[in-house]
């Protein structure tokens, strides 16, 4: 195979005003006609720095200082800016981590997918149509012929991803960078529009560079694999060589801290007795709880998010609520917590009735509940010090004063395990995994009994995600904790969760223990769930692709599913005038397993 | 199991735990450099000039009228015979405390009722807001003519007329900022804890919007100097015999014909100062704005 691509020696500086810092240092690597090479690191190892040089092209605030890059014969670093404009979107063209910021929301769909080939002359605007809409039917976009006038708005977020597929291969380039193409995607729609590229790029035989921070992706659609930490390479292979024999430690520490993917279970589980666990009454139970965002004119909420959701959390037990996003999780964790006040519904703390807003509640109700919240960038204020930030907790929950507070936080951040010279930093001065620490650490200040965390890992890179939950387990056996778990990520609440809490549009479609959860019969939605999630071997997407295919499509077709299932539309079991116009049943297989479906337990086993 | 494999939560060598980020060094460019010794400077006067002029503020002197400029007078004098340049330094007092308490005023007044509406129910929000908005329609050297012709001139009046005028500008500012703070997860995660509205306001809220605040009242000193300037030059501000700038460009305006830098001087100074005020306030604007983003994300 011939080369394409040679980046040797590359050097990336960041200029500020202190001076220069190596940002990329001495990268060399080279891409083959028709072979896609991932690039693998965390946030700031210069993955997506090294793939915009290949364009010539460095962020403000960054220079390209040294090395060479040759794009078969042509040397790019010594182009001119208007032989750049020759070469980017025609020879190379870039594919960005998040579509709705890279499409223009004024101008047409077909207008910015055939752009860069019309501009360069490469086709004439009927043919750039013409081809344009053949990418479409390629990319299951739906409505191929029309789709070109609609506006970006218009479609859905996993849609408008691989319209930016389209638009970049509308030219016929020789190389794609495609940066986090996915990463921004829930895992159901991630998978399809993987397929799709896989599929595009395959057939067109283009050479792609893929950016990435997951494993497990790279293993899909990738020939060989760069690993990169600290803007040096720590190992380059074959996909094969880097899945199954690593040699690099930042390799294997990157391996290990990919959650393993639930494994299913395929036996039908033996019926546990929980009565033990049952007489006892829950630390929380959520129960028949509707709430929304606005207010209509009969004063009910304008959108309603949640409906008729109920859930219960044992007392030192950990509950994960997973679904995609929108469907509410992060409204429930509000609600709970009094932010959002509930429509109607009850919420029991240890049997008590609490008031919907935070604000009706006594203190020690409010002491028991604490939220975590997602982006600790802007959970923690940026003009108090650490110091404040948890010592406020500490004074209002446990009125603790001076010596006493400065104590307690110095206990709070052993506990976290972070320094205790962070007292005096502003959040600023933190790293995200340190911030999350510290988003931690100001609700463990209130020694509450129950804990939401909200999303709180999925913001950070993998290997501190994974110490964020080994730190969360930790803390739970301590301090006799328990949490609710919200995620979109199976793989983590599988590890993590006793119970699961399966939420769709707002409704509970599957509730139960976790081995019940992972084991048939499944709710097709959270079939769905568990099939998407990237397992870390070679042909994983072909066979989930496989398995899909052989089954009957998504029936689609339109109805008013008010009545009935809300994931009528989406689901392959869909009962036509059944699914869509009567209320679910409740099935229960096993006790405490509950799955809220038309098709009999049978059925949704043989699935 | 392992607990903490990384204590610093970040994946890689935290670099020094106790260390701090050195910090930025102060620059400024020659321009905002010139604007902050001329703003200095009209302060020092302000607070000392009466003790360093050549001669009183209301002293006719001997050299007569319109006398042109002198080694004795640097500025000359004015329509009766006094000094132009002592009586530039006993006005910087009069123009710039005025504007400064009217300045403060608006402030005050404008942040508390701004930061009232932004965490209050709608309606409350909806009556202060319209409120804003009418006085926000009117042309404010309009209505500050009218209340000042239906009031009578004085100090308090001046100050009160156009801190109430322009505290409608650090309303719309310090409402809007507020309503994209509260927003945050930082109040959230406050209210959560069962903070009262006081708490929020002044701990969470205000502290992240003292610096976006703070160029918007360099602003308003600049816009409040003009105003009370351009009312004493109508004949309703400052009134003679006390020197203040805009009464100054009237009293001489006569003198020009003559060739006199009397009215001149006195608009110079006006000038000079609310230039340097703008652009020092814009310097840092651009330099703390970009800080806030950072630190808000």
């Amino acid at each position: 195979m011939s080369e394409l691509l040679r980046v040797s020696n590359l050097r990336v500086d960041a200029v500020s005003e202190q001076g220069r810092v190596p940002i990329v240092k001495d990268v060399s690597f080279s891409v083959n006609k028709g072979e896609v090479v991932a690039l693998i690191g965390e946030s700031g190892s210069g993955k997506t720095t090294i793939a915009l040089a290949t364009l010539g092209y460095a962020r403000s605030g960054c220079r390209i200082s040294g090395g060479e890059i040759d794009l078969d014969g042509v040397d790019v670093l010594s182009l001119n800016r208007k032989s750049l404009r020759r070469l980017r979107g025609r020879r190379i063209s870039y594919l960005a981590q998040s579509a709705s910021a890279a499409f223009n929301p004024a101008l047409s769909i077909g207008e910015q997918v055939t752009e860069a080939a019309i501009l360069h002359g490469v086709l004439s605007s009927a043919d750039a149509r013409r081809r344009a809409v053949e990418l479409y039917k390629r990319l299951d976009l739906p409505g191929a012929e029309r789709l070109g006038n609609r506006f970006p708005h218009q479609v859905s977020g996993g849609q408008l991803q691989r319209l930016m597929a389209a638009r970049a291969m509308c030219s016929d380039p020789e190389l794609l960078l495609l940066d986090e193409p996915t990463t921004a995607l829930d895992v159901t729609t991630q998978i399809d529009v993987l397929a799709a590229f896989n599929d595009l790029i395959r057939e067109q035989g283009t050479a792609a560079i893929y950016v990435t921070h997951d494993l497990a992706l790279v293993a899909q659609i990738a020939d060989r694999v760069v690993v990169l930490s600290n803007g040096e390479i720590r190992e380059t292979g074959t996909v094969d060589q880097i899945l199954n024999s690593p040699t690099d430690d930042y390799t294997k520490k990157l391996m290990a801290a990919i959650p393993q993917p639930p494994t299913r279970n395929s036996a039908l589980p033996q019926t546990v007795t929980t009565t033990g666990a049952n007489v006892e009454e829950p630390l929380m139970a959520v129960r028949g709880i509707n709430a929304g965002y606005g207010r209509d004119s009969h004063g009910n909420p304008a959108v309603m998010v949640l409906h008729d959701v109920s859930a219960d959390v044992a007392a030192g037990s950990v509950v994960g609520v997973i679904g995609e996003s929108g469907c509410g999780k992060s409204t429930l964790a509000r609600v709970i917590a009094g932010l959002l006040p509930a429509h109607n519904g009850r919420i029991l703390l240890a049997g008590d009735p609490l008031p919907y807003r935070v604000e009706d509640r006594d203190r020690k109700a409010i002491k028991a509940i604490q939220i975590a919240f997602q982006m600790a960038d802007v959970a923690l204020n940026p003009r108090h010090r650490i110091r404040e930030i948890l010592g406020r907790p500490v004074t209002l929950f446990l009125k603790l004063q001076g010596e006493e507070r400065d104590r307690r936080i110095l206990e709070l951040l052993d506990m976290v395990g972070l320094p205790r010279s962070m007292i005096n930093r502003y959040p600023g001065e933190l790293s995200g995994g340190q911030k999350q620490r510290v988003n931690l650490a100001r609700c463990l200040a209130a020694e509450p009994r129950l804990l939401l965390c909200d999303e709180v890992t999925s913001s950070l890179d993998t290997i501190v995600a994974d110490s964020v939950i080994e730190l969360l387990k930790h803390l739970g056996g301590k301090l006799a904790l328990s949490y609710i778990f919200i995620s979109h990520d199976l793989s983590r609440i599988a590890t993590l969760a006793d119970h699961v809490v399966v939420l769709y549009a707002g409704h509970v479609v599957e509730t139960g223990a976790t081995r019940d959860i992972l084991a048939p019969p499944f709710h097709p939605y959270t079939n769905l769930l568990l099939s998407s999630i990237p397992e870390l071997r070679r042909g994983w997407l072909d066979d989930v692709m496989k398995t899909r295919a052989a089954r009957a499509e998504p029936t689609g077709f339109p109805g008013d599913s008010a009545a009935g299932c809300p994931f009528y539309n989406r689901c392959p079991l869909a009962i036509k005038d059944v699914c869509n116009t009567q209320p679910v049943p409740i099935r229960e297989p096993v006790g405490g397993h509950r799955i809220a479906c038309h098709r009999e337990v049978q059925d949704l086993s043989a699935f | 199991m392992t607990v903490n494999p990384d204590p610093s939560g970040n994946g890689t060598a935290a670099p020094d735990p106790g260390g701090r980020p050195p910090r930025r060094r102060f620059k400024v460019s020659l321009t905002v450099g010139i604007s902050i010794a001329i703003a200095s400077i009209m302060l020092f006067i302000a607070l000392f000039g009466p003790l360093i002029a050549p001669f009183s503020e209301d002293e006719m002197l001997p050299v007569g009228s319109f006398a042109p400029i002198s080694m004795e007078h640097w500025l000359g004098t004015d329509y009766i015979g006094r000094d132009v340049f002592s009586r530039i330094l006993y006005g910087a007092r009069v123009t710039l405390g005025l504007s400064f308490l009217a300045t403060v005023l608006a402030f005050s007044v404008g942040t508390f009722f701004g930061l009232l509406a932004a965490t209050s129910r709608s309606l409350v929000d909806s009556v202060i807001s319209r409120f804003y908005d009418i006085v926000l329609s009117i042309p404010s050297i309009m209505l500050a003519l009218v209340a000042i012709a239906a009031l009578g001139t004085s100090a308090p009046v001046l100050i009160v007329t156009i801190g109430l005028i322009y505290s409608s500008n650090a309303f719309r500012i310090s409402r809007s900022l507020a309503m994209d703070i509260k927003v945050m997860d930082f109040v959230e995660a406050a209210r959560a804890r069962g903070e009262g509205r006081l708490w929020i306001i002044v701990r969470e809220i205000l502290p992240n919007a003292v610096v976006p605040l703070s160029s918007e009242l360099g602003l308003r000193l600049a816009f409040s100097i003009l105003a009370i300037s351009g009312l004493s030059f109508l004949g309703l501000g400052v009134q003679p015999p006390t020197a203040g700038w805009g009464v100054m460009v009237r009293e001489n305006m006569t003198g020009m014909m003559f060739g006199s830098s009397a009215a001149l001087a006195p608009a110079f100074a006006i000038a000079l100062l609310t230039i340097s005020i703008n652009l020092i306030v814009d310097d840092m604007s651009s330099r703390y704005g970009r800080d806030i983003s950072e630190a808000l994300g």
